[in-house]
């Protein structure tokens, strides 16, 4: 890539940081070169953003129909599998999923919820009612 | 507390990592692209039977930790690694690798990295970035993919140097233990064994999955992403084959164009006239990658969407695993 192809489409990054690329000058030596960003990449990233605020929600809507824990709902949110929660909490797989179950999830303790709590980033009230106080 | 230390922006975050650790022994000989192709950086994998954040495992660098592993090695640096069970005990290491006055590599998570934007906060553990001071709570960082210098408080320093999930980083702390000065004819015989180390990865590594033969099974494999998962679902595995490539830390072209600059470099310590055509078919390879994700973006954007555009997708990679096969087998034939 020449330098003066180097893209400056302005992202989400370029906002807050240019990045390194290395391209070829004039006479074909490389050199460091910033970069505000490209389209072509700018939209990979939103494409796996909006993925991610489908698979939200659908969780949200299956809490609310009963079907699930609003577990699922965090889960979602904070983008984490059965394997990244288990690291997180401590819990084992099976534990989890046993309290993806609204009726399991009911009668948690205060104790787990809080370990839920302390993953997700979150205050156990805003747990129960999916809250999310983020910008 | 802080240590005289200088930030330097770098593309990729561990052979910048590596390279600024290195700068004083190496009287910032060490250059992010020395460090990339001596640590033998450049790599291509997919494994079909696991997936990321709901997509393919794609890989186009080499397993983190091994770049900074590998270019102490051959440099002859002894390097000193610890990760730990104890949050504590981990901080209070790093306290006294500062008191010391040496400035710290760590493995760091990026998905609570507080001055990452949201948009690349994922559960991506092998980040890595440079503690070189403390000032009340904070602790002084120096990331080598932002333009300047930023901070973290201890606790969240804490919270994703414990990050989990895959790569978990442990609390993984590094640094060089030498401070005896790197000569040039240690550079020159290190490179060597960077780019012999490189030729071995791409091209006799066992198995379709790796390697230049990889890149060809992707291609293959991307022709028939259509019929198999349905047009919205190919579209977001093409997605996130673009975000691997070009995404932050790689330089631009999936890391081709870091180990372009690099052969360049290695020039001046080893002055084999092949080094500066091979460093030119990196840069084709680099261009290639790029034409191929703007090709996906086309896709992915709902501009194309036909069998025919899947299949030419596929070609680029086809075309691509042909040109690095016959840029590294013109590198392993150089007579050193």
């Amino acid at each position: 890539m020449k330098k003066e192809n180097v893209p400056q489409d302005m992202g989400a990054l370029g906002k807050i940081t240019k990045e390194v690329c290395y391209a070829t000058d004039s006479s074909g030596k490389y050199v460091k070169e910033l970069s505000n960003g490209w389209k072509v990449k700018t939209d990979a990233l939103n494409v796996a953003w909006k993925d991610v605020d489908e698979r939200i929600a659908q969780a949200k809507q299956k809490v609310l129909n009963g079907e699930a824990s609003p577990l699922l709902f965090f889960m979602e949110y904070r983008l984490m599998d059965l394997s990244i929660l288990s690291d997180y909490t401590g819990f084992w797989k099976w534990q989890i999923k046993r309290h993806l179950k609204p009726e399991v999830f009911k009668r948690l303790s205060e104790k787990k919820l809080q370990k839920y709590a302390e993953a997700f980033n979150v205050k156990v009230e805003d747990i129960k009612t999916m809250t999310v106080n983020e910008a | 507390m802080k240590l005289d230390f200088e930030h330097r922006q770098s593309a990729h975050c561990e052979s910048g990592v590596t390279s600024s650790l290195l700068s004083k022994i190496s009287n910032n000989k060490i250059t992010e692209p020395l460090a990339f192709g001596i640590g033998a950086g450049l790599f291509f994998c997919y494994i079909p039977l696991i997936k990321i954040n709901n997509g393919p495992a794609i890989a186009f660098r080499t397993f983190p930790g091994l770049i900074f592993k590998r270019t102490c090695n051959a440099l002859g640096i002894p390097v000193r690694r610890k990760k730990f069970g104890s949050k504590e005990k981990a901080e209070e290491f790093l306290n006294d690798v500062l008191q010391s006055g040496q400035p710290a590599g760590c493995q760091v998570g990026v998905y609570y990295l507080s001055y990452f934007p949201r948009e690349y906060r994922f559960h991506f553990n092998a980040h890595n970035l440079i503690v070189f001071g403390k000032e009340d709570d904070r602790y002084l960082i120096s990331d080598p993919v932002m333009e300047t210098v930023t901070s973290l408080s201890s606790y969240e320093l804490e919270r994703v140097r414990f990050a989990k999930g895959a790569l978990a980083p442990r609390g993984q702390i590094y640094y060089p233990e030498s401070n005896a000065e790197i000569t040039d004819d240690r550079i020159a015989k290190a490179t060597v064994k960077g780019i012999k180390n490189n030729v071995n990865q791409m091209l006799r590594i066992p198995g379709n999955f790796a390697g230049v033969k990889g890149i060809r099974y992707t291609g293959l494999k991307i022709k028939k992403w259509r019929d198999k998962m349905g047009l919205q679902r190919a579209g977001s595995y093409l997605a996130q084959l673009v975000r691997m490539q070009e995404e932050i830390g790689t330089g631009g072209g999936g890391f081709r164009y870091i180990y372009a600059a690099f052969l360049q470099e290695a020039y001046a310590y080893v002055p084999k006239d092949e080094l500066l055509e091979i460093s030119k078919l990196f840069t084709q390879a680099g261009d290639l990658w790029r034409d191929a994700a703007v090709q996906a973006s086309g896709i992915y954007k709902g501009r194309l969407g036909s069998q025919e555009d899947f299949d030419r997708m596929g070609d680029y990679l086809l075309e691509i695993a042909e040109l690095e096969k016959t840029a590294f087998k013109a590198l392993k034939n150089i007579k050193w």
